[in-house]
């Protein structure tokens, strides 16, 4: 039995061991807000924290996350809106959407490390994440104001 | 009822004013489950509480539409859009076309939404003349209020739906459109309904449906096209904990249209017990004549074909005498590869067979394509097929062919429960309908100053004819109507001609369809010719287009496509071409960004979906040949905007989409089969790879709306490497440019 929290509640897992967490998350807990972009850790649709860090749930299986603290969308501004998704509104940055968890989960691990980001930390820091709509400069731009950098 | 069933499809797009008389006055009530709504048109209706309901019948990918349609319905209702609530609309053709492809929304819905709108504003009007015994023309609707000026009385909407639905429907002739002053929404920067959901995970995407007690299920399909199930063992896959059962898809009959591909069936509890069952099939396939297929075979085949005459699709003077008697000739070929649509969300679907019927929840482009193609597939009538439209994470036309809700159909029926089909990145990927690969053979005889007096077109490739007949070998009237055919340049001698070909994978449009490959090798050509002349790239391009007229397109042995469209009202106009040359030029500060070793501008300007582009990027080319991309001009003309915000932002994603085919993107095959896989082997713009930005200049204009979701793209690839060619001295004449080594 895997037990582990998800957006602050308990949970346990009886199931494969091997699953990967992001079909837990979706299958399972209903908690579809997690995206499903390749599977294989290359496009960062999937990224939810794991007690706090930025993590693709694609390739983390059931037993890597046994008594860990997950986060996913659902929970980041569950209690009051993170200043991301204030600065992604105010950027009309999603186009289809689809990518946007993912990407906002990426841009807070961010900010946690580097609340004041350059150009080139939020890069390094954003690449994983794909969005086919090409909505990067807005991304960009979204990141800079919410955290003060660029009005 | 419905007169839309008995007007076909291009004579019904071909009226566009159309689309709002056919449907209007049709009084139906049918929103699911909702309260019974007052509805003057098929796309609005009015709550006794005040709520407007306004369906937006296109699929949102991302463009916006189904926010920005309905905000058309509201300015001419006169609604107040915090009252407004958008409700997506099933399948049906009541709602006309609902095959959101081509970049034609707004240009054939317009109308159609201003008269929706119109039409109840002027009921609420009567309806609040009757209650106040007043004339109808003194009681204005204003922001959800009809108002009667003299007295100043004031009613809500709401309560005014109970009279107003006895009124009898006003003939179009009596409508009062807005005047362009008082448009409140039209025009104006209203954000998406959809953009607060998407900052907490909250839309609702075909992979996020689900209906009770389904089954999900990973198919092993064909790993050739058309190559047939021989035997299948899955004994080893009944031991995956949560797989239920095995099911076979039957194959296609050619043509392959939109049914499915056919294969082997996991049947499992989740996602990733189905997956895992999979992984234990043993399947065994003949192969068939395209078992052999060979990509890099192709290419030379099709490198070899463009060097032949060809049937000759435009003829303008005579090339032949021209070249003959030519003192200088320029000639080059170009080459784009096989791509794949990879949209952020891989085609899926739910559904449910029941009783001879099929109700189904799919990321689909196109509802009323999902109802023929499942009818099809099960044999039954496209009525009985209800189509739920949900949120599509990327479309770029893969999600109007509706392949994957006929497998998930075709499941349900087998084992007797809901099925959710979602492909892996995998299936995605290997199993596309793609883009087409082509050859381009350009030759031009150039006079004193290197301006072409003769202009010779070849272009080789399979033709997305194929996905509707089995034995097509030439492009269709609308791939040869895509940014060549039209050719706008003032050369007094011009030919075009099109080499036979046949498909060897499934081919399909995408983002931008044929203009992709007409406009890199045009413009590349075009590039070239202006280097040899010695002379600045933005006037050769001026010159080129000559004086300001209207180029009448005469196309041999077919109509020129147009986008459906007359040349009369969207003519090919040089002078709106050479507007945003000038436009992209000034913005980019072209005149004042000299050529430096490594770092250039680069330009292209091209018309496609009846909208006017020139793009000016700039490169930096770095010691060891990387590229990147700091900033990209573009000038849009698209005639009338609706929402410039969502304009912008689909002109910023196509500068991305653009530079991911220009520099990475590449599809290939061996032994008949898909080599590329997931996004390590396909890979797509990432954040650092994508133009840093890019600066939209919209043209403000009162022409006819155009399109605006594509004719970002086409101009993207030239644009980078005519930059490229000034910042290095190498020309790239194939795609992608990450197979030319630059330094
Ligand atoms: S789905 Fe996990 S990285 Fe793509
Ligand atoms: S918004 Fe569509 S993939 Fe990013």
């Amino acid at each position: 039995m895997i037990q582990l929290k998800v957006n602050g509640s308990a949970k346990k897992f009886d199931g494969d061991p091997e699953m990967p967490l992001l079909w837990y998350l979706r299958d399972v807990l209903d908690y579809t807000g997690t995206k499903f972009g390749c599977g294989a850790g290359l496009c960062g649709a999937c990224t939810v924290h794991v007690n706090g860090e930025a993590t693709r749930s694609c390739v983390t299986s059931m037993k890597d996350a046994a008594g860990k603290d997950i986060t996913t969308i659902e929970g980041l501004g569950a209690k009051s809106e993170h200043p991301l998704q204030a600065a992604w509104k105010h950027c009309n940055v999603s186009q289809c959407g689809y990518c946007q968890s993912g990407q906002i989960m990426q841009a807070a691990a961010l900010l946690k490390t580097k609340p004041k980001p350059t150009d080139s930390d939020i890069d390094s820091a954003m690449q994983g994440n794909i969005c086919r709509c090409g909505t990067y400069q807005r991304i960009r731009q979204a990141i800079q104001i919410a955290a003060g950098v660029k009005a | 009822m419905n007169r839309v069933d008995k007007v076909s499809r291009r004579g019904f797009l071909g009226t566009a004013i159309g689309a709002g008389a056919l449907v209007l006055g049709v009084q139906i009530n049918e929103a699911e489950g909702a309260t019974p709504a007052w509805m003057p048109s098929v796309y609005l209706g009015i709550e006794p509480n005040g709520t407007a309901v306004i369906v937006a019948h296109r699929s949102e990918m991302g463009t916006g539409i189904r926010s920005v349609l309905p905000m058309v319905v509201a300015d001419e209702l006169e609604a107040d859009w915090k009252k407004v609530r958008v409700e997506q609309a099933i399948g049906d053709t009541k709602y006309g076309s609902q095959n959101t492809d081509g970049s034609c929304s707004i240009r054939d819905f317009y109308d159609a939404m201003r008269e929706a709108g119109a039409t109840a504003r002027l009921m609420l009007e009567q309806a609040a003349a009757k209650k106040w015994n007043v004339p109808s023309a003194e009681c204005k609707g204003q922001n959800h209020f009809v108002v009667h000026s003299k007295s100043g009385k004031k009613a809500a909407y709401g309560e005014l739906v109970k009279v107003a639905s006895t009124l009898p429907v006003p003939k179009k002739a009596d409508l009062r459109l807005k005047p362009e002053s008082e448009f409140r929404y039209i025009g104006k920067e209203l954000p998406t309904i959809d953009q607060a959901d998407h900052t907490r995970g909250a839309g609702k995407f075909g992979i996020d449906a689900k209906m009770p007690g389904m089954l999900y299920a990973s198919i092993e399909r064909p790993p050739v096209y058309g190559a047939k199930l021989r035997s299948f063992d899955d004994a080893a896959v009944k031991g995956v904990k949560g797989v239920v059962r095995t099911a076979t898809i039957e194959g296609f009959k050619p043509p392959h249209m939109f049914q499915a591909l056919g294969g082997v069936a996991v049947l499992a509890d989740s996602t990733w017990a189905a997956a895992q069952g999979r992984k234990k099939l043993k399947v065994e396939w003949d192969l068939g004549p395209n078992g052999s297929f060979d990509s890099a075979k192709e290419k030379a085949e099709i490198l070899a074909k463009i060097k032949q005459p060809g049937k000759v699709v435009r003829n303008v003077g005579d090339v032949d005498k021209a070249f003959a008697g030519a003192g200088k000739v320029h000639e080059a070929s170009y080459y784009v590869p096989l791509l794949s649509h990879a949209p952020m969300e891989p085609p899926a679907a739910v559904a449910e067979w029941r009783d001879g019927k099929v109700v189904t929840y799919a990321a689909t482009q196109n509802p009323q394509a999902v109802q023929e193609a499942v009818a099809g597939a099960m044999g039954i009538k496209k009525e009985d097929v209800t189509c739920h439209v949900t949120l599509l994470g990327g479309g770029f036309g893969r999600k109007s062919k509706p392949d994957y809700v006929c497998e998930a159909a075709m499941l349900s029926k087998q084992v007797g429960k809901p099925v959710k089909v979602v492909w892996s990145r995998e299936d995605d990927i290997k199993f596309d309908f793609y883009h087409a690969n082509a050859g381009m053979y350009m030759k031009a005889a150039l006079d004193a100053k290197g301006k072409p007096t003769a202009w010779l077109h070849r272009s080789v490739f399979p033709s997305i004819g194929s996905t509707f007949d089995a034995s097509a070998e030439y492009g269709q009237e609308f791939e040869m109507g895509m940014g060549w055919v039209d050719l706008p340049y003032a050369i007094p001698n011009h030919r075009a001609e099109n080499g036979a070909h046949k498909n060897h994978v499934r081919i399909g449009w995408m983002r931008a369809v044929a203009h992709i490959y007409h406009a890199f090798a045009i413009h590349s050509f075009v590039d070239e010719l202006a280097a040899a002349a010695n002379r600045d790239r933005v006037e050769y391009i001026l010159d080129l287009l000559g004086p300001d007229r209207n180029v009448p397109i005469e196309p041999v042995g077919m109509k020129y496509w147009n986008n459906d469209q007359d040349q009369t009202k969207f003519p090919v106009d040089t002078a709106r071409l050479k507007r945003v040359v000038q436009l992209v030029a000034e913005k980019s500060g072209w005149a004042n960004k000299k050529p430096t070793k490594g770092r250039a501008l680069g330009i292209a300007a091209h018309r496609s979906f009846l909208t006017y582009v020139a793009a000016v990027v700039e490169v930096e080319v770095d010691d060891r040949g990387r590229v990147t991309i700091p900033r990209v001009d573009i000038a849009v003309d698209a005639g009338q905007i609706i929402n410039p915000e969502r304009a912008r932002s689909q002109i910023e994603g196509a500068a991305v989409f653009g530079t991911s085919l220009a520099m990475m993107g590449e599809i290939t095959a061996a032994d008949g089969r898909i080599v590329q896989s997931n996004f390590n082997n396909y890979p797509v713009a990432r954040i650092n790879e994508a133009p840093k930005v890019t600066h939209v200049h919209l043209v403000p204009s009162k022409a006819p709306a155009a399109g605006i979701g594509e004719p970002g793209v086409p101009p993207i690839a030239p644009a980078i490497t005519s930059a490229i060619f000034a910042a290095t001295g190498k020309r790239i004449r194939e795609l992608p440019i990450r197979k030319t080594k630059l330094v």
